[in-house]
């Protein structure tokens, strides 16, 4: 391994790297991040590798094991370069075809192609798919051109030119000033300032002080630091080390989540890498700049993904909050100086410094510059990670990038902001996204998690759900966090089951009120959230559950009861023989009839009822129907009567 | 150690850099509740019912004032109407735990709290970590400590340093505002001390 000395040699090296590799070789990239991996990719990898082999073309075709492409939903995705021709769902049974046809034949696969869904053209090019194309891949677009695992093909895309040009180029004064110029905001849920706060570590007089990438990511359905992690983590050792340049730091670390196997195992190969190339360590790139890394992985507390309890839980103790009155930044890991940044917001680093505040600063809105990532999950036809810049509409992101609600069903409303968030309604969709506007609302940025709901979602439940989310992940420090999220998890599963009384709203409103104001941490100051904004934007649900004992999206199992129309059951036998708990009679010729006193509201029945008869209904509020008498219940058919 | 000045409702106060504003107010004789304050032990803001209003600038916010540092013109409030409501809200909750404890009864009197308010709940403890702390702070034994957390959090005692430490000791009994210590103590005392009987030289 080289080590590598001055940024003269760098690029030297970088055209090294390049002069090696013929930019018409075909290219087989093939996404192995955590989503398509449980998807197949591993299995896809192998037939490509022995089909390869088998048809001889070794020495002819490259292939690449990337980090995620962010289109989830279709994984496990390739794209053939340098063609891009871009295909979705592979199986290992497509993998002949596609060796001996594209690589082979330069034909393009139809059938595993993108297909519009309304005008049904097939789309070859990755970049032209409607997913992609309305997407702005500043941050995450380099996932699907490396190996996360080779830092040469990170410094084949101009890799570490960002710390050579601070550690060469520029005072660690400078690099703050652009920073704070970019008015970069952090990305994992305050977003509070970061050159600012990396001015108060700075002017901290300490003189040992720390550098620490959060890679806790803990919201239920997020995972974009995960990908970016697992996908590129050279671009987030590269902004650490060009943001302990700028502190005065030595000493940086990487808080990661044991939940993330493969990031952890990327960053440990990655870390190693950067130092055998005297781009870690000692006297980087000869600079006299020494800064070390080390990972710590979290035992899987959420709030350790809060910042004083991270540091905490870093120091080897329970990861608890500690009261912030003096910040962090000032006094933070063993009451040093430290600053913490999430995943995203170190790997917008190195684009700053390469192309300048101002180029970055031409992305977004007034006060939030940039672009942003969000895991595009729930209800919605794409699921996957999606970057788009700051002040993009809730609308384009759910319709033109995640192609609307799937299944011919209504949009109800989109939860940003994980737990800390919440519920935004569908009048709202074209809320242009950014730190103040989401809070303005009623919900937060967060880190970027965004759980679309449809017509079927029971907000009460949402809210339920979210608080009993975070009462198991409480710490159980503080009172009004501990105490005041078991009585509101209480009475939340009291109105889904039908036990809510009067009153209920009105103390829940109080309790929320002393969470907010009197809670020890961010967890239970920003815990009332997901009841709050559901009450401000859907109270008449609330309302329904408590007097009418309703639930109006048919969800709440207590609420509701499964009934057969008599008038349009055929007595197919379907239901009946598909009931786990035997509730309904009836047989040949013989209208069903639920027995409700069995009946566990599982649903199976309405999921296998023919659509052609839809007999099965849903109610909730309305009492069941009597069943009929068991002499009308004979069918005689038409058919039958000759 | 510079001369602060600060008003806490309404009277002038002079306190030291790094002072606290319950230290500060208790200096002149301002009474501000606690649970989970000990002057032996470091601040640990888990209880939340020392909040006040802290007015800096033109903004106010509650704080807990067991830990906020006193600033140069700072203006703090003991009493609102708001602080007033979110402490009887939090001995209602905590009374839901431990209606007969004397300390939340008289506090009870103050604010108005209902101690039937909430359900009342299988664990007498209140978390005020006093007994945790104490063990880990002034004894240095850690003989107690909590397990698990949220709304699962409990205290227990570790039954390898209890039965060589705790005999002789047990200075964290009168610290426990409930009954909860004892009751824990004389649990695990049941199921990991022998008897006394088979260990000679060990007091009764």
């Amino acid at each position: 391994m080289p080590l590598i000395n001055s940024p003269a040699e760098l690029e030297d090296f970088r055209k090294g790297i390049l002069s090696k590799r013929d930019p018409n070789k075909p290219c087989i990239a093939l996404c192995s991040g955590s989503a398509c991996h449980a998807s197949g990719s591993g299995e896809v990898a192998a037939s490509i590798e022995e089909e390869i082999k088998k048809q001889g073309l070794s020495a002819e075709v490259d292939i690449r094991k990337t980090g995620c492409h962010g289109f989830c939903e279709r994984g496990p995705i390739i794209v053939i370069h340098p063609e891009e021709i871009c295909y979705l769902q592979i199986a290992p049974k497509d993998v002949p075809e596609i060796i001996s046809q594209t690589i082979k034949e330069k034909k393009v696969i139809d059938r595993l192609l993108y297909s519009d869904p309304d005008t049904n053209e097939k789309i070859i090019h990755e970049s032209e798919i409607p997913f992609y194309k309305n997407q702005n891949r500043l941050v995450f677009g380099s996932n699907g051109n490396i190996d996360p695992k080779s830092i040469d093909d990170y410094l084949a895309i101009g890799g570490y030119s960002a710390l050579a040009k601070v550690l060469f180029q520029m005072s660690s004064e400078e690099v703050l000033e652009e920073v704070k110029k970019s008015n970069l905001r952090g990305r994992g849920g305050g977003g509070f300032p970061a050159g600012r706060k990396w001015e108060g570590s700075r002017n901290a007089p300490d003189e040992t002080k720390y550098v620490i990438v959060n890679a806790d990511e803990g919201d239920p359905g997020a995972y974009m630091d995960r990908s970016l992690l697992e996908g590129n983590p050279h671009a987030i050792l590269e902004g650490l080390t060009i943001g302990a340049y700028a502190i005065g730091s030595k000493e940086g670390y990487i808080y990661v989540r044991q939940e993330y196997p493969l990031a952890v195992e990327n960053v440990h190969i990655a870390i190693e890498k950067a130092e055998a190339y005297g781009l870690l360590g000692k006297n980087i790139l000869g600079s006299g700049f020494d800064f070390i890394v080390k990972v710590h992985q979290g035992a899987g507390a959420f709030v350790c993904g809060e910042s004083s309890a991270l540091m905490t839980a870093l120091e080897g103790r329970a990861g608890e909050p500690r009261p912030k009155y003096i910040r962090s930044n000032v006094k933070g890991l063993w009451d040093r100086p430290s600053v913490l940044n999430n995943v995203e917001t170190w790997a917008n680093v190195p684009l700053i410094i390469n192309n300048g505040a101002d180029w970055f600063t031409q992305f977004g809105t007034e006060r939030s510059k940039g672009t942003k990532i969000f895991s595009l999950v729930g209800k919605i036809t794409n699921t996957g990670l999606v970057e788009v810049p700051m002040g993009t509409t809730l609308r384009d992101i759910i319709y033109k990038i995640g192609g609307g609600i799937p299944g011919g069903k209504r949009f109800k409303a989109v939860q940003t902001g994980g737990p800390s968030g919440g519920c935004i309604p569908e009048e709202m969709l074209d809320l242009e996204v950014g730190f103040d506007e989401l809070t303005k609302v009623g919900s937060m940025m967060g880190s970027g998690g965004m759980i679309i709901m449809d017509e079927d979602t029971c907000m009460v439940d949402v809210a339920r759900y979210f608080l009993d989310f975070l009462t198991d992940e409480s710490c159980g420090k503080c009172v009004p966090c501990r105490e005041g999220m078991r009585q509101m998890l209480k009475i939340l599963t009291n109105l889904t089951e039908g036990k809510g009384k009067e009153g209920d709203i009105e103390l829940l409103e109080e309790l929320a009120e002393v969470l907010k104001e009197a809670a020890l941490c961010a967890l239970g100051q920003s815990a009332p959230n997901p009841f709050l904004s559901t009450l401000q934007y859907f109270r008449d649900e609330y309302e329904a559950h408590i007097k009418e004992k309703r639930c109006p999206a048919l969800s709440c199992r207590e609420l509701i009861s499964f009934h057969i129309d008599p008038a349009r059951c055929r007595a197919c036998m379907i239901c009946g023989r598909k009931c786990p708990s035997e509730a309904i009679t009836g047989g040949k010729n013989q209208i069903h009839v639920i027995d409700q006193e069995k009946c566990t509201k599982c649903g199976t029945c309405l999921e296998v009822c023919p659509p052609r008869f839809g007999a099965v209904r849903k109610l909730s509020g309305d009492p069941v129907p009597p069943p009929i008498p068991e002499e009308e219940r004979i069918i005689t058919r038409k058919s039958k009567q000759k | 150690m510079s001369e602060i000045l600060l008003q806490i409702d309404g009277k002038e106060v002079d306190a030291t850099d790094g002072m606290t504003i319950l230290e500060a107010a208790q200096r002149v004789g301002i009474v501000i509740p606690t649970l989970c304050h000990h002057e032996k032990l470091d601040p640990y803001g888990a209880c939340r019912i020392c909040i006040v209003e802290a007015e800096i600038r033109g903004w106010t916010r509650l704080v807990a004032a067991c830990l906020y540092p006193v600033e140069q013109n700072l203006v703090v409030r003991t009493r609102s109407e708001k602080v007033d409501r979110i402490r009887k809200m939090i001995l209602e909750l905590l009374l839901a735990h431990a209606p007969d404890a004397f300390e939340l009864q008289e506090l009870a009197k103050e604010y108005g709290a209902d101690k039937d308010r909430f359900e009342k709940e299988a664990s007498f403890c209140v978390h005020c970590g006093l007994c945790v702390r104490y063990c880990a702070e002034v004894k240095k034994k850690h003989a107690v400590g909590f397990v698990d957390r949220g709304t699962r959090r409990e205290i227990s005692f570790v039954p390898e340093i209890a039965s060589k430490e705790c005999w002789d000791c047990k200075e964290c009994f009168p610290l426990c505002p409930t009954e909860a210590l004892q009751a824990a103590f004389v649990l695990t005392e049941a199921l990991s001390f022998p008897p006394p009987a088979y260990k000679p030289g060990l007091k009764e």
